[in-house]
Formats: C-alpha cells, sequence, structure tokens
C-alpha cells in the first residue's frame, strides 16, 4: 500500500470496539473482519479525514519504524474491500 | 458450536484470535435468534423440538425493543430460525425493522411462504440472507427426514428466490448417514440456484436426541465428509460446526472453536437465552431478555457465561495431540449423549468418544431429558383444510358427573356431593362429612 494514498471505511461497513481491538462486518460481501489492536482502529477510524495513509498513522501515534506492519494489516482490509481508496484531498 | 460464524474470518495480524474470543465478546457477533416455536413441518431432527406455538412467544413490540437492544449493542446481524419463522405473521414487518435499525437478517426457511412475490421483496433488501433448508438432495432422502413434500417446497422456494435475482442465498444442510453420498449433488443444486451450500452437523438436540444413533453419519463418512470440505474450502459454509474433524489433520477454515456463550448464544420465541442454539436445555439458560437489564444484561454479566468465558479445562482430552484445533468438540453434543462436558465429542475422529458412549450404556447411564417439547401432538401433523368449520361434538365427559365449580361461586353447597358410604354399623348413610368418614 502506498502511504501517500488516500483510503476510507467502505460505507457498507461497520465497526464496532472491542477489548482486544475491534470487529468489522462488511453487509455487502457479508464477511467478518477483525483489527487485533486498538492503535489499527484508530487509524481505520482516521482514514476518511486524513489527507494520507501515514498522516493517519502519525495521527494514532504509530513510531515511524512500525508503519510497515499497519500498512500490511491495511493491505489485508483493502483486500477484502473493507477500506477502498479515494481521491487525495 | 458456532451456527453463527459462517462469514469467512480474517485476522489481519498474527495473534490467534480463538485465543481472545475464548474471553468472550462485548456483543456477541451474531446471534440465532428463533422467532417462534410453531411450524409447518415435524422434521425428526429438529434441534428445539418445534411444531406448536408457545403462548407466552414474544409480542412483536416485544421483538422490536429486542432489535433496538441488538443495535444498541451494535449486532450486525441475527441468525433467525425456529420453528419455521415466516409463519408469524408479523415476520416481514419484524425483518423490515430489523434491517432499517442496522441489524443484518439471515433467516432458516422450509421455504413455504417464499411465494414469487415475497422473493422479489427479499432481493430487494441488500441486509437481508435466505437460508432454504433441505436434507436430502433427492426426494426421497430429503423427505424422510423432513416430511412428505418438504423437498418440493424447498426446490420451490429456491426457484422463485433465483427468478427474482437473490445472489449468494444459501443452502443449508444438515449431514446425516443418509445424504452424505450426496455431497456433490448438493453442490450442483446450489450451483443450479446460484446459491452458496451451507453443510452443519448434526446434533442430538431436541428431536435430534432420538434419531441421532441412526442418523449420525458412520466413521468412515465423517473422513468423507471431511476429505470433501477440504476439497471444497472456502466456497463451502460450515457455521464452523466442524472444528471436531480438525483431528484429521488440517484445521478446517473458520474459527474452530465453540463459541457458546462467547461470541454467539440464542434468543428462543419465549426470550430465554441459551449458550448455543443446540442447548435448548435449563443446564445451559443463562436468563430471559424480559428480566430487568434485558438482553445486555444477560450477556454481559449472567453467571452461566461469565462461566463459559473462564479458560476450560481439557479433562481426559487435554493431553492428546490434537486438542488444540478439536477443543474437546461440541459442548451440545456430549451432553445430549450424556457423556462429561471435558471429555471426548461422541464424534471424536480417534474414536474416544464411541468407547465413552459405550461404557456411559454399560452403566446404565441415561440421557438429559430435553427441558421443553414443541412438537406436534400428531406427528406428522394433520393436514389443515384451510378455512371451514371447526366439526366438534357436544356431549357430556364420561368422567364428570356435573360441570366443574367456578371460582366464584357463592352457594354454600357448592361442589358437594353426596356420597354413599358404608358406616361402621353397617348402615348406609347419605352425605358423610369427612370427619365421618
Amino acid at each position: 500500500m502506498n502511504p501517500d494514498s488516500a483510503w476510507r471505511l467502505h460505507p457498507q461497513v461497520s465497526v464496532r470496539p472491542e477489548p482486544f481491538g475491534a470487529l468489522l462486518y462488511h453487509f455487502g460481501t457479508r464477511k467478518l473482519s477483525f483489527l487485533k489492536d486498538r492503535t489499527l482502529l484508530a487509524i481505520v477510524e482516521g482514514l476518511a479525514d486524513a489527507p494520507s495513509v501515514r498522516s493517519a498513522c502519525e495521527a494514532a501515534g504509530v513510531a515511524p519504524d512500525q508503519y510497515g506492519r499497519y500498512l500490511r494489516a491495511l493491505d489485508t482490509l483493502a483486500e477484502s474491500h473493507m477500506i477502498q481508496e479515494r481521491a487525495a484531498a | 458450536m458456532t451456527i453463527a460464524l459462517d462469514a469467512p474470518t480474517r485476522p489481519t495480524t498474527g495473534t490467534r484470535l480463538v485465543d481472545l474470543f475464548e474471553f468472550g465478546l462485548d456483543s456477541p457477533i451474531c446471534l440465532t435468534w428463533e422467532l417462534t416455536y410453531a411450524c409447518n413441518l415435524s422434521c425428526v431432527h429438529c434441534l428445539s423440538s418445534s411444531g406448536r406455538r408457545d403462548p407466552r412467544e414474544l409480542t412483536t413490540e416485544e421483538c422490536k425493543a429486542v432489535i433496538d437492544e441488538l443495535e444498541r449493542m451494535q449486532v450486525f446481524y441475527v441468525n433467525i430460525g425456529g420453528g419455521e419463522p415466516t409463519v408469524r405473521p408479523d415476520f416481514w414487518e419484524l425483518v423490515e425493522y430489523a434491517t432499517s435499525h442496522h441489524v443484518g437478517v439471515k433467516f432458516s426457511t422450509n421455504g413455504v411462504k417464499i411465494t414469487p412475490d415475497v422473493a422479489a421483496m427479499l432481493a430487494a433488501n441488500d441486509y437481508v440472507d435466505v437460508q432454504i433448508s433441505l436434507d436430502g438432495a433427492t426426494a426421497d432422502v430429503n423427505d424422510a427426514i423432513r416430511g412428505p413434500r418438504s423437498y418440493e417446497t424447498a426446490m420451490r422456494a429456491m426457484q422463485n428466490l433465483a427468478d427474482a435475482g437473490m445472489k449468494n442465498f444459501k443452502l443449508s444442510v444438515v449431514c446425516t448417514r443418509t445424504n452424505i453420498p450426496q455431497l456433490d449433488e448438493f453442490k450442483a443444486i446450489a450451483d443450479r440456484y446460484g446459491a452458496q451450500l451451507r453443510l452443519t452437523r448434526l446434533r442430538p438436540s431436541g428431536r435430534g436426541a432420538d434419531v441421532w444413533d441412526e442418523l449420525h453419519p458412520t466413521a468412515g463418512q465423517q473422513r468423507e465428509l471431511y476429505d470433501w470440505l477440504v476439497a471444497n474450502g472456502e466456497n463451502v459454509l460450515t457455521g464452523d460446526s466442524f472444528f471436531h474433524l480438525s483431528a484429521y489433520g488440517q484445521a478446517l477454515p473458520g474459527l474452530n472453536l465453540c463459541g457458546a456463550g462467547r461470541v454467539v448464544c440464542l434468543i428462543d420465541p419465549v426470550g430465554d437465552v441459551y449458550a448455543c442454539p443446540f442447548a435448548i436445555h435449563d443446564e445451559f439458560l443463562a436468563g430471559n431478555i424480559r428480566q430487568p437489564g434485558g438482553f445486555e444484561r444477560v450477556w454481559r454479566e449472567s453467571e452461566l457465561f461469565t462461566r463459559l468465558r473462564q479458560p476450560q479445562s481439557g479433562g481426559a482430552c487435554s493431553s492428546c495431540q490434537f486438542f488444540d484445533t478439536c477443543k474437546g468438540g461440541c459442548m451440545a453434543a456430549k451432553f445430549f449423549t450424556g457423556l462429561p462436558l471435558d471429555g471426548p465429542d461422541p464424534e471424536c475422529v480417534r474414536g474416544f468418544g464411541e468407547e465413552a458412549l459405550a461404557k456411559h450404556k454399560d452403566s446404565g447411564g441415561g440421557i438429559p431429558k430435553p427441558s421443553g417439547d414443541h412438537s406436534h401432538r400428531t406427528s406428522p401433523p394433520r393436514p389443515r383444510s384451510g378455512t371451514g368449520p371447526v366439526r366438534v361434538t357436544i356431549q357430556r365427559r364420561n368422567d364428570l358427573s356435573r360441570p366443574p365449580v367456578s371460582a366464584c361461586e357463592e352457594n354454600p353447597l357448592a361442589g358437594f356431593v353426596p356420597q354413599q358410604t358404608t358406616g361402621a354399623d353397617g348402615r348406609q348413610q347419605e352425605g358423610s362429612r369427612s370427619s365421618h368418614a
């Protein structure tokens, strides 16, 4: 995933915070996904208002050496259509 | 059991979610909600012993209040069943209410009400999914389990859904000794209607206990089923019901955990909350949604669910090399065959369940009686002729000499029955009092 691209949650996806992170449910594909920590949840929730993935990570307090890990997690979410790319602001 | 977990699960990073889920969630991922015990069929293996409606069933308003609560708790979707849920006159109203309140609906039906009009309405709602039950790929195999002409009903319903443009609805099959040879045919039927095949496990729950010995798959068939599931992968749903088969080798797709009280539960037609749909028994009753605090309190605070979320001991199974994926199998299957909950599943692929069952029978052990039974009193139910007069005969009951006494009766002699008794002196006395008798 390009850290400079802009993304948002798919409009048919519901997010429910849980003690371990969050559950995501896509009403279109009827698939469940899991966010295994609260930081990832903060990134996903911040995507729509952030100019880029990188700045969403920054806003969630992710150290630069951890970006790779979270970008991979976001990639997985993109593959299952939980998040979708939008035009950069 | 985890009937609800059909959605393929995708952890986003390394940690095993199963381990997190064993401690329970703030809300169920989804839950099973049986709306009525009424059913037009009398399937021999019915998990909820359905047939007759229960007079205490939740009203339309109570059901809507439950939906409001599920919306607040962010339960993504409910699996509605029964009984046959579509025979409730307010069923479509409740589906509409749920889906317009962000609670998705998947409902199970034998197809009896899926007319072309209904199919069109369902196809137009993105938040509804339908699951048609069929337990034989041919009429003879299916109807022996589900009753005369139920095959025809299910096929017509699927045709109507396909004609209406409904995509990816589910064809749901309970795997039995008689239909495991038909797995490929089931897949072909699902493909023909653009449906997705869902296979689940036969449990000895409800009336299932009566037929389990004859209908549960043989050891050879279990292996056949496992190989078939591995070959077909994520294209076939299983509601996570076959995790005990993981001991054959690789784990099957899905979470592979018993979600009872942790990620799933059941609300029954009278509002009782059970740990899982296959465990309708007082032993697994967590509370009732009519109690103060409603469903949320039962889910978050009930003593039973709290206990189920504690780390479970594997008992006799903990030393087994497959315990990590099999987890000792299904709680309900063990309970209703009389086996201890911390021992092997009756269908343990290593054969320990069969041994345990044989030992249990030898020692004269019984099986728990179900707590409720709503079966039709005649089976199969008498055909209804529709409208028309109800024929009754008015006559006196032979065992009563007069009508029963009303609670409002003011006559001091109400209920007084003159009796003839033989006194100590041999004379006949009329209307003897109790002190005399």
